[in-house]
């Protein structure tokens, strides 16, 4: 096992812990950057729609993981950000100002759900946000001069200071680059005071409230942040999609970004993302798989939809912490090889809280 | 815990004269016939009492008698129906619940609050948060002063991880820890706020006698180092008499005495309310 040795408060900050990880990572920063001209073109497009789930999953992450607060109607922001985007697009707005735009406005949708979401919690607010995603949908169909109904709209393609991104590989490295950035930014917010506050709020609100930690603002705030992140991820998969329509983004969509972040493992942002290939990739490697099956089985039609069920139900099942918290259980069975125990990270029942101030 | 054995006890009677020249201070906090009704019940039923700066004051009183009610109260989960709270010259009565760690008032709960998913170090940070002032853009772009900012903090929960002995669970999450350390993390979190007054909800609470004894001296040590008012909420009588100036004795929401901890053990009413009304 690695044993760090700590000079400076410095070392408790900074974003690589130590030289094993800045290699790991520039290697997987070399692989993603060398991937278009190492695979087939379709394998491009899927990874540039993991990217941009994994962008969705992110702001959904900060949302759910760390602060603690079930949305399930986060479709309807990334509708939100894709229709804005188009909508400005095809007006003649360039893209490096409509893609902003497109998280503002889905920004100012988050605060408006946020506000009212302030009171509830739990089931009641997955309840709400679900509500809100159907009402978005709604307005979606009706508001036909601007979004033109169950007629949809096509999605040119964006455009860097004039240049059209026709090709697929332009997208990929536009998706990777936001997708970086997002992912900087969220590694930004949870180790600083910001992001203690919202674990803080998690955990629990009445001794987050004592300290300190205004509930309604940071609430707010992180519920903005979540749908503007997740509306500049409805924006790309516009252009990813080159046609939207309300369906798109239905309650579906929001189901699936609640299983990223659930199968990936809530509370890191490791999770979102390996939750994003998980579910972004499953459904692909199904398909494959499917082809080496005998016939008898491999002709089953909705095998892939079925065989995505059952291997979502075993992980929740039997990985509770998600793809990243078995990822930590591998790492300490190695780091800690023979001294290993199964109990480190049993989940045990803790102590009595104060039910009464709740 | 026998009271006639604590009510003799020689260190309560030495502490008498502290607490009289601590009751002419000028108070630090002061809750006037404070009230609060749940339904029909009444919880804390106009208790008045003031606390100067620099005594450590104990609230004691049977199981149910409105103790963390109180603290409750001041720290304004609880909306009070009557009587108003003054600290440090200040109505805080109808002020924001997290507003007030900013003004300089922490506490602890009975059943321990602690954010059990992250490590001592980040409970510790959190207690940080009201001397903190976040700002969300910066933060994502992880300016230099934000940096800068994390290390003076870091500095300052240092200091009290070596006040309370706490360095070998730094890094260890709250999940894996024993009671007793958690009390004292906890305890911890409330001085990272740097408070002018704490309140301790049941310090002892679950601990042996060793650990009791050690929470007697840290409680000492906040007072005369670190001059920190303290506020605790005790059913140890022996912890009570030995570090406390002044007793608040409580029962069904209302006050039964008030004074030092040897007047209030003698005193016929807490008497009763604690054996019955055969013992007076």
């Amino acid at each position: 096992m690695r044993i760090l040795f700590k000079t400076s408060y410095l070392d408790d900050i900074r974003l690589f812990q130590h030289e094993g990880q800045v290699l790991w990572y520039s290697l997987l920063a070399l692989a993603v950057l060398a991937a278009p001209w190492l695979l087939p073109v379709f394998y491009v497009g899927e990874l540039t729609q993991i990217f941009i789930l994994a962008i969705a999953g992110v702001g959904l992450m900060l949302l759910i993981g760390y602060t603690g607060l079930v949305s399930l109607g986060h479709g309807a922001f990334m509708a939100i950000g894709a229709y804005t985007n188009t909508y400005l697009i095809t007006k003649g707005v360039p893209f490096l100002v409509a893609f902003p735009l497109a998280g503002l406005a889905a920004l100012v949708a988050g605060i408006v759900i946020a506000v009212p979401a302030n009171r509830m919690s739990g089931i009641y607010l997955a309840i709400a946000t679900l509500a809100f995603s159907q009402i978005v949908e709604q307005v979606i169909v009706r508001w036909e001069p601007v979004t033109r109904g169950f007629q949809g709209m096509a999605v040119p393609p964006p455009d860097l200071l004039g240049v059209p991104l026709t090709q697929g590989w332009q997208l990929y490295y536009l998706a990777l680059a936001v997708l970086a950035l997002v992912v900087l930014g969220a590694v930004n917010l949870v180790r600083s005071p910001t992001g203690r506050a919202l674990v803080a709020i998690r955990d629990s609100e009445v001794s987050a409230q004592s300290l300190g930690v205004s509930l309604f603002r940071y609430k707010t705030a992180i519920f903005a942040l979540s749908a503007c992140i997740t509306g500049l991820a409805g924006a790309l998969l516009a252009h990813r999609m080159r046609f939207i329509s309300p369906d798109a983004f239905n309650y579906l969509m929001s189901v699936q970004l609640l299983l990223m972040v659930v199968v990936g493992g809530l509370g890191s942002i490791h999770g979102a993302i390996l939750g994003a290939v998980f579910v972004g990739a499953l459904p692909q490697a199904l398909a494959i798989m499917r082809e080496y099956l005998p016939s008898a089985i491999g002709r089953t039609p909705g095998l892939e939809p079925g065989l995505f069920g059952v291997v979502m139900v075993l992980i929740v099942l039997f990985e509770p912490l998600g793809l990243y918290g078995r990822w930590l259980k591998i790492k300490a069975l190695f780091d800690y090889f023979p001294l290993y125990r199964r109990a480190t990270f049993k989940r045990q029942r803790s102590y009595l809280k104060t039910e009464r101030v709740r | 815990m026998s009271l006639a054995e604590t009510m003799t006890a020689p260190a309560a009677a030495a502490k008498a004269p502290a607490a009289g020249d601590a009751a002419r201070a000028p108070a630090l906090i002061e809750a006037r016939s404070l009230s609060i009704a749940f339904g029909g019940i009444r919880a804390v039923d106009d208790v008045s009492f003031s606390v100067a700066r620099g005594e450590i004051f104990a609230i004691v009183g049977p199981n149910g008698a409105g103790k963390s009610t109180i603290f409750n109260l001041i720290s304004r989960i609880y909306e009070p129906t009557g009587g108003r709270l003054v600290f440090e010259g200040e109505d805080i009565t109808n002020v924001a619940p997290h507003s007030i760690a900013g003004r300089g008032i922490a506490r602890t709960f009975q059943n321990i609050e602690l954010f059990e998913h992250a490590t001592v170090l980040d409970n510790l940070l959190i207690g940080r948060h009201c001397r903190a002032r976040p700002n969300m853009l910066a933060e994502i772009l992880f300016t230099p002063r934000v940096r800068r900012e994390e290390l003076r903090h870091r500095e300052a929960v240092e200091e009290v991880i070596d006040f309370l002995d706490l360095a070998n669970y730094r890094d260890q999450r709250i999940s894996g820890l024993p009671y007793g350390v958690r009390k004292v993390v906890e305890l911890a979190r409330a001085l990272c706020a740097k408070p002018k007054l704490l309140l301790l909800d049941e310090p002892a609470s679950g601990l042996n006698t060793e650990e009791t004894e050690e929470v007697a001296f840290w409680i000492d040590d906040i007072k005369n180092d670190l001059g920190v008012t303290v506020i605790m909420i005790e059913h140890d009588m022996s912890l009570v008499s030995a570090v406390s100036d002044r007793v608040l004795a409580l029962n069904n929401g209302r006050t039964l005495a008030l004074g030092t901890p040897a007047e209030v053990q003698s005193d016929p009413a807490v008497i009763e309310a604690y054996l019955g009304g055969e013992a007076s």
